[in-house]
């Protein structure tokens, strides 16, 4: 068998109370795939994010994280709840997520932020872990920052750190959600930039975005999700220039 | 000079019964409140009933009703059943009650309560963003509280810990009545008897606010520390 699917996610559905917000969304990447999740708020492409690596559980449907499904089982109530914690937290180890507003932990140097995961996680050896996030800060460009405090830096350099972060666990998947909204405009770029250069070393992402042109320019693929659903689905070239859906036509009539 | 009539040494050893007495109270008072904070939020719904009648039980009821209670009623209770087991199983059982460990379990299970309040408020001030980036990271239960809530919480939780300290601190006065011999009941002895309450109440009142002071520079220090990450920001800033 050639390389194994990074992640493959069947018919995802989340209900909140009576409220549902996804409605059977699929998604299949391949090894180096950049999936762009785009829609208007309230679409649930967030809410998808969050249910690949459990910080939601989603109500039905399949996550296969390289070969290895995802189990479940039901609590008392008859609630659907992830039936084993330690594959959870495996699983979780190799899909390093970046937020919206970076969650560097407030209480750690940057260094610190970069290996707590890799070593207490992982198990790599401390010394390995530190020389790995330094190269890592290299590569975002924050290196002279490393004994900074999160509260230190501009939002910018936070959310170069918080993928540093994601980096050093060396994850199959880096999910990516909202990584520029909470950012101040002149400091999209250089969060983008980085982005980017990890899409052409043949990172597999899956990012949750409102940069149209970051979808469109470095995604391989795009979701355009709808109240849950997925309306439009391909290449970028066919989601922006040919699209089929009525929604995604006038969803993109205010930015071209 | 201040003259002591003699009391000096005794009053000294009284000082280091107190401050004793305070730091293992301050001991026990943590770790009850740390595990009353975390059975509160466990979302267990025993835990969480077991940690709430303790904190309104002991919060409602006077300290010094407390100590009597502990103290003379534990007693009695310890020798009811010390007869019931002779009586039944011929199970020979008894202990006399401590009024130093008396003293330490009373205060601490009575701050035990307030510093689980404390905690409860700090722990739920933590941003959820923190503890849901530690969780995305893979980390373990435990290991999210040990490395990300309780350093977080700690930050909050400084200002009310200091409080309930010099209260705590002050409390121990109280167990002089049970017949501790702590610094107040030597001095209360030496007032008596020399009928200079002055002279000797003066003295106590000056170690108490020596140790209160010396405290509140502590936890100065303290919440310096622990701010580290925050307050260097709004330094910059």
């Amino acid at each position: 068998m050639a390389d194994q699917a990074p992640l493959i996610c069947r018919d995802i559905t989340k209900t909140f109370d009576q409220l549902e917000v996804l409605k059977g969304v699929s998604l299949e990447t391949r090894k180096g795939d950049v999936v762009s999740l785009i829609g208007s708020s309230g679409s649930g492409k967030s809410t998808f994010l969050r249910c690949i690596n459990l910080l939601e559980t989603p109500t039905s449907g399949d996550i296969i994280v390289h070969g290895d499904p995802i189990r479940f089982t039901n609590n008392r109530k008859g609630e659907r709840i992830p039936a084993d914690n330690k594959q959870v937290e495996q699983i979780r180890s190799k899909l390093s997520m970046v937020f919206q507003s970076f969650n560097l932990w407030s209480h750690m140097t940057v260094l610190e932020n970069i290996i707590e995961a890799p070593v207490h996680a992982l198990k790599v050896p401390k010394k390995e872990a530190i020389e790995r996030a330094e190269a890592y800060l290299q590569k975002v460009g924050i290196y002279e920052r490393k004994d900074y405090y999160p509260a230190q830096m501009s939002g910018g350099q936070q959310q170069r750190a918080a993928i540093a972060r994601a980096l050093a666990m060396e994850p199959e998947v880096m999910l990516f959600d909202e990584p520029t909204s909470a950012l101040d405009p002149e400091l999209v770029g250089e969060v983008l930039r980085v982005m980017q250069s990890l899409a052409e070393e043949g990172r597999t992402m899956i990012v949750v975005t409102h940069e149209m042109a970051f979808a469109r320019d470095v995604s391989s693929q795009v979701l355009f999700l709808h109240q849950g659903v997925i309306e439009e689905q391909g290449t970028p070239e066919k989601v922006f220039d040919h699209p089929d859906s009525e929604r995604m036509k006038q969803f993109l009539a205010p930015n071209f | 000079m201040f003259d002591l009539k003699g009391y000096g040494p005794e009053l000294l050893d009284g000082a280091v019964v107190t401050v004793e007495l305070a730091f293992l109270s301050l001991a026990l008072s943590l770790f009850l409140g740390l595990l009353g904070a975390s059975s509160k939020l466990s979302g267990n719904r025993i835990a969480y009933g077991i940690a709430t009648f303790y904190t309104t039980v002991i919060r409602g009821v006077p300290d010094l009703v407390m100590m009597l209670l502990f103290y003379y009623g534990g007693q009695v209770m310890v020798n009811s059943l010390s007869d019931f087991l002779y009586d039944h199983y011929q199970i020979d059982f008894f202990f006399q009650f401590d009024p130093f460990i008396s003293g330490v379990v009373t205060i601490g299970l009575i701050f035990g309560a307030y510093m689980a309040e404390t905690f409860r408020g700090a722990f739920l001030a933590v941003d959820t963003g923190q503890i849901e980036a530690a969780r995305a990271y893979g980390f373990t239960r435990w290991h999210t509280f040990r490395r990300i809530m309780v350093p977080q919480m700690l930050r909050h939780a400084l200002p009310g810990l200091g409080n309930n300290w010099q209260v705590l601190l002050k409390s121990t006065a109280l167990v002089s009545i049970i017949g501790l011999t702590d610094m107040v009941r030597v001095a209360e002895e030496a007032a008596k008897a020399e009928r200079m309450p002055f002279h000797f109440f003066v003295p106590v009142a000056s170690v108490y606010l020596l140790l209160t002071a010396g405290s509140e520079l502590f936890i100065k220090w303290l919440n310096k520390r622990a701010n580290v990450g925050v307050a260097q920001g709004a330094q910059n800033a």
